[in-house]
């Protein structure tokens, strides 16, 4: 569980985020949801430690990390795993280099628990024999599966990911969404998503926060989200007018 | 101004970069990487340069000592000599500057807008460390062994020009090569070839890790590695001269 409690965050005179608190829940798939420059990303950027708060606390579990010094910084970030929004593979590396990475430098496995581990992890990514080639001789879909296999080949008890369907047609979007909603399940872990598709909201939205001018204007989970009556969620949900009819037909 | 905040925020990074590795095996890997890439990859421009500068200095030293009375092996000795304390390691490392210094700026800057330094840091990796060290390491073992070659190639380029252009028999070029040797010189040569590697590392390294923005900053970055490495090897040339040689 990651607890974040009373977050700001302002760059120069521009405040960004404004008094965030919201919990992100273990076993489930944790969306941040809002218009671009919402502040997403930058609260994203704040729980993993890559950004520092102007003030607030970031709690994994019973520890503020925003106290910490780097190497437990480091330490904790053993622990998680991150999908980037342009997936930031190492292009210079082939897909198994890419993935074994992280064994390489925080392990001692021989290279066959290495090879083996690499194997499971594209396989569990539905990606098996792609291990030799390199980031561009693959499709952006792959990509985007390469890097949560990289992002789980440790077994990360926190996985993070940024804007993981951005640049991808809807079938592949999907299955993106499952596979991410699957190893949320399946290794019990904590999830957090950041992202503005609409598909991911209503599908795998286990625990939602809508960021709204850098401030939490609602939280709830998909299934709130057709019932409630809070017109900000409605706006963002159903921004088209094609989305509000379809609104209405279930509705009524 | 800009100058001193940028010393001051390397000075404050350095113990970033050499703190313990988290895995030795791949900071090895990385640090022989490096020495092939700048060892191999520069070895041609610089044994082409020196080459060309100890020709050029053996001709233009026996056009200035037409019609005196100054012997003619002083040909050798000046070559020699202007190759061990100036020309082999000072314009060996500045044509290093350029080459290997905006490399390393291009490839770490685009490694941090293309969010691989994000990346790794967020798996747990030292990316001071790890992506700056090896670099250094690399250039500071290896760039004393190109400023080695590119001392035995100036004297050749020196000889071959010495024989065929001016004239001058073998044994007065080898005579003048052993005239008046100075081991000592060949001290500050090795100290000028370590101190300008760390510079001009440092300081692509610097460039490269810092970048914000986009391509067009990114390329201003790498320029930045250059003239910023050239300079400030020009002038630790005049710190070494006046401590060792003053």
């Amino acid at each position: 569980m990651i607890v974040a409690k009373n977050i700001y965050k302002s760059f120069g005179d521009h405040e960004v985020l404004k008094d965030i608190n919201f919990t992100f829940e273990k076993g489930k798939t944790n969306l941040i949801i809002g218009a671009s420059g919402a502040g997403k990303t930058v609260l994203l950027k704040i729980l993993v430690g890559l950004i520092t708060p102007t003030s607030g606390e970031v709690w994994f579990n019973a520890q503020d990390v925003c106290k910490f010094n780097r190497e437990q910084l480091r330490e904790l970030r053993m622990d998680i795993g991150m999908l980037f929004q342009a997936n930031a593979l190492f292009d210079s590396m082939t897909i198994e280099e890419n993935i074994r990475f992280p064994m390489d430098m925080f392990t001692n496995r021989t290279n066959q628990e290495k090879r083996h581990q690499v194997d499971y992890c594209l396989e569990r990514v539905n990606l098996s024999g792609i291990n030799d080639k390199y980031p561009s001789e693959i499709s952006g879909g792959m990509q985007k599966r390469v890097g949560i296999a990289r992002a789980i080949v440790l077994n990360p008890k926190y996985l993070f990911c940024d804007e993981p369907n951005s640049g991808l047609d809807p079938k592949t979007a999907i299955t993106i969404d499952e596979l991410i909603s699957g190893i949320t399940r399946d290794n019990d872990i904590t999830t957090v998503i950041n992202t503005h598709d609409m598909n991911s909201v209503m599908e795998i939205g286990d625990n939602i926060c809508l960021l709204s001018q850098g401030e939490v204007a609602w939280e709830g989970n998909k299934n709130e989200i057709l019932v409630n009556g809070n017109q900000v969620i409605s706006d963002f949900i159903f921004a088209s007018p094609f989305l509000q009819r379809l609104k209405s037909q279930a509705l009524s | 101004m800009q100058f001193l905040k940028d010393f001051g925020k390397f000075m404050a990074w350095l113990p970033d970069i050499f703190s313990k590795p988290e895995n030795w095996t791949m900071y090895y890997k990385e640090t022989i990487r490096q020495m092939y890439d700048i060892g191999i990859g520069s070895m041609s421009i610089v044994m082409l340069i020196s080459g060309f500068i100890g020709a050029v200095t053996a001709i233009q030293f026996s056009y200035q000592l037409k019609g005196s009375m100054i012997p003619s092996y002083y040909i050798g000795y000046i070559v020699r000599d202007i190759m061990i304390i100036e020309m082999a390691a000072t314009l060996s490392c500045i044509v290093l500057a350029g080459k290997v210094g905006s490399t390393m700026a291009a490839e770490i800057g685009g490694m941090r807008q293309k969010e691989h330094i994000d990346a790794m840091e967020i798996m747990g990796v030292n990316t001071s460390a790890y992506l700056v060290m090896p670099k250094l390491l690399a250039s500071i073992i290896i760039i004393p062994l190109l400023v080695t070659i590119a001392l035995i190639v100036g004297v050749a380029g020196g000889y071959v020009a010495a024989i065929l252009v001016a004239g001058l028999a073998n044994w007065e070029f080898e005579r003048g090569l052993r005239f008046l040797f100075e081991p000592y010189n060949v001290f500050i040569m090795y100290v000028k070839a370590v101190s300008f590697a760390f510079i001009l590392t440092a300081v692509a390294c610097y460039q490269g890790y810092f970048v914000k923005g986009g391509s067009i900053e990114l390329g201003q970055a790498s320029t930045r590695a250059v003239v910023f490495g050239s300079i400030l090897i020009l002038v630790a040339d005049l710190i070494i001269a006046l401590i060792l040689m003053g």
